[in-house]
């Protein structure tokens, strides 16, 4: 076991590195001068100038400006915003339960519609349940979410007046942040009414950033469930005379789950990409917002700093996945 | 239906042998209504786009002074002439659309041909060559698969600066590793056998041997990812119009006309939901013909 975990810690430091020279790289490769650009649109005077290129270290060799990096991201330090001159990484903790929060409901969301709708589809092979909701999903799977996220906001919240706009909670509420998710703090403060509007404020985002991972849910718990329902066990439960629910929901799904299991393990990278796009529509103030912001202020630490985060997060919820699959299947643990 | 039969009789032709490996494929693929359906999708799209100067009733960049956000012809207050209405400055919505069509069926054939151009060289180059080279490549492309598509996307194109051809190679780059993949496993299960041994043994050179003996065993898994890929190609692409870095207006390309539209989304329904819809028959379709062509192509899935 230890064995195993070790391979696979060491198979992720290349990758690790990798994306620290990406990133050390992607400033180097922006045209013009960086301590111009970090100082923006007003300019920096000649002294000033040479002093900071001299901090950064930008009259130094480039392998020994990658070290100098290197030893700053060590301690902790990914730089500062340009525009706002917080450090990067205060930023980026502030912004990110809110991504958090709404990734797990967008999760919840595709799990709780796709899993039973998977396994309607396989029990009912090829009837006019099965071939709607296969239709549906491919439909959900070759969606432009930032066109559907407009399209559920020109309905339910300009035609129907159901659900606000954008942010995450109605200016009139202050809820103290404890743990970051509004939902779990407003239900800490006891304030039943900003907890509902909270829940208003999540509830279309939360559908369109769900789409995607709720297509591809539902067509590999339904292509999951056919392989196993076709097993002799199957037919062995059937014929010692267990109802059909059971055998579907105990004999069946539970052998379907690990499939299940690894197509949502991959779903972290496919939420992040929904997440910059969701938050730009909905003004919902979470990481993807920040680097989208970013982007059109130029603020090139942000963009690298927020990369370099994202990028280590999503590694190492890959390594976890991974691991949690030799925890369960010893098979896995005992290849090469 | 006249699809539903073709495969008894595709069988019935050839009573002697084997059936040639293309008739079976055609009747697989014909008896895929999805696919089929997908199929004829993208031929009316490839029209559109092709003779986009002859279908489009205006010119896509051509503003009417006395028609802005006008509806479409079947509500009050249209202006004659504009089916699908106009834009806020007064351009007409089914022009742009149809131009929009051989932009993005465009971008997705050019990403994709890029794509797989460097993809097949790099996976080739590491599944024949194996050693450092392979390990080199590979953990690259590990890298680019570990960032959420869209963030790289955007780290390529805040490089590169906005535009329509930045934003191709961003969303060819981000692509690349399924190719490089599909490629290097085709290789490596291939080398070991027979007739590549064979090969080798009467002489065939390591570019001959690659080329000729290896490369046509690659061909189905790349013709699936492909197909797939343009669907994905045109969805990126889209997003990237979308958040303004990629195809910059007033080029008629289906995201930069949503970005353009959100500021209207309370007052004029059409800007929004058009352009949309458009980017979602597409990718549809794609994924449809992606879908049927992998089950008539992979012989695991046959009957």
């Amino acid at each position: 076991m230890l064995r195993f975990l070790l391979t696979r810690v060491s198979l992720v430091i290349p990758t690790f590195i990798g994306i620290t020279l990406l990133v050390f790289v992607l400033v180097r490769l922006i045209p013009g001068d960086p301590i111009e650009t970090m100082a923006g649109e007003r300019g920096i005077d000649p002294a000033e100038h040479a002093r900071l290129v001299h901090e950064y270290g930008f009259d130094r060799p480039v392998i020994v400006q990658y070290g100098l990096y290197i030893s700053r991201l060590v301690q902790g330090d990914l730089g500062r915003s340009i525009v706002t001159h917080k450090s990067v990484i205060e930023e980026f903790s502030s912004l990110f339960p809110a991504t958090v929060e709404l990734s797990l409901c967008a999760l919840a969301f595709a799990l709780l519609l796709g899993i039973p709708a998977g396994i309607i589809a396989a029990v009912r092979r090829n009837s006019i349940f099965d071939q709607g909701i296969m239709g549906l999903s491919l439909t959900g799977y070759s969606m432009p979410i930032f066109w559907w996220g407009l399209l559920l906001i020109l309905l339910f919240s300009v035609q129907l007046g159901w659900t606000p706009v954008s942010g995450r909670i109605a200016v009139l509420y202050f809820v103290e942040a404890k743990t970051g998710f509004l939902l779990i703090d407003t239900l800490l403060a006891g304030d039943i009414d900003a907890f509902w509007s909270a829940v208003s404020h999540l509830i279309l985002p939360a559908i369109v950033l769900g789409t995607v991972p709720l297509a591809v849910i539902a067509r590999m718990t339904r292509s999951a469930m056919l392989e196993v329902l076709g097993e002799d066990y199957i037919r062995t439960a059937r014929a010692k005379g267990l109802s059909s629910f059971r055998v579907v929901a105990v004999h069946a799904f539970r052998n379907a789950l690990i499939p299940i299991v690894t197509v949502i393990g991959l779903q972290v990278g496919v939420l992040f990409t929904g997440a910059i796009l969701t938050e730009t529509i909905f003004s919902w103030p979470g990481v993807g917002k920040w680097l989208i912001d970013g982007i059109a202020r130029r603020d090139y630490p942000v963009l690298q700093g927020g990369t370099l985060l994202i990028g280590t997060i999503i590694m190492a919820i890959n390594l976890i996945v991974d691991m949690t699959y030799g925890l369960i299947n010893p098979r896995i643990r005992h290849q090469r | 239906m006249t699809i539903e039969a073709t495969p008894a009789s595709a069988a019935a032709k050839a009573p002697s042998g084997p059936t040639h490996p293309f008739a079976e494929f055609l009747s697989y693929f014909a008896a895929n209504r999805g696919a089929m359906i997908g199929f004829g999708t993208i031929v009316v799209l490839v029209l559109l786009g092709a003779f986009a100067n002859l279908f489009a009733p205006f010119s896509p960049i051509d503003t009417n002074p006395q028609a802005f956000l006008k509806p479409p012809i079947w509500q009050a207050g249209s202006v004659a002439g504009h089916w699908l209405g106009t834009d806020a400055i007064g351009r007409d919505m089914l022009s742009r659309l149809i131009y929009g069509a051989r932009l993005s069926l465009l971008i997705g054939l050019a990403v994709v041909a890029l794509s797989v151009t460097i993809g097949t060289i790099l996976g080739l180059v590491a599944g024949f060559f194996r050693g450092i080279v392979e390990i080199a490549i590979m953990r690259m492309m590990d890298i680019l698969l570990t960032l959420p598509t869209l963030l790289l996307a955007i780290i390529i194109v805040a490089i590169l600066g906005p535009g329509i051809v930045n934003a191709l190679i961003a969303v060819a780059t981000v692509l690349l590793p399924h190719y490089v993949r599909i490629v290097r496993a085709t290789v490596i299960a291939e080398t070991a056998k027979d007739y590549v041994t064979a090969a080798r043994l009467t002489g065939a050179g390591s570019l001959r041997i690659i080329v000729k003996e290896i490369l046509p065993n690659c061909a189905a898994p790349l013709i699936v990812q492909a197909t797939l890929g343009i669907s994905t190609a045109i969805l990126d692409a889209a997003a990237l119009g979308f958040i303004g870095l990629g195809a910059q207006p007033p080029t008629p390309e289906w995201g930069t006309m949503l970005a353009d539209a959100r500021e209207f989304v309370l007052r004029a329904w059409w800007v929004v939901t058009f352009p949309g819809i458009m980017i979602l028959i597409t990718v549809l379709a794609f994924n449809l013909l992606g879908d049927g062509l992998r089950d008539a192509l992979d012989p695991k899935l046959k009957r």
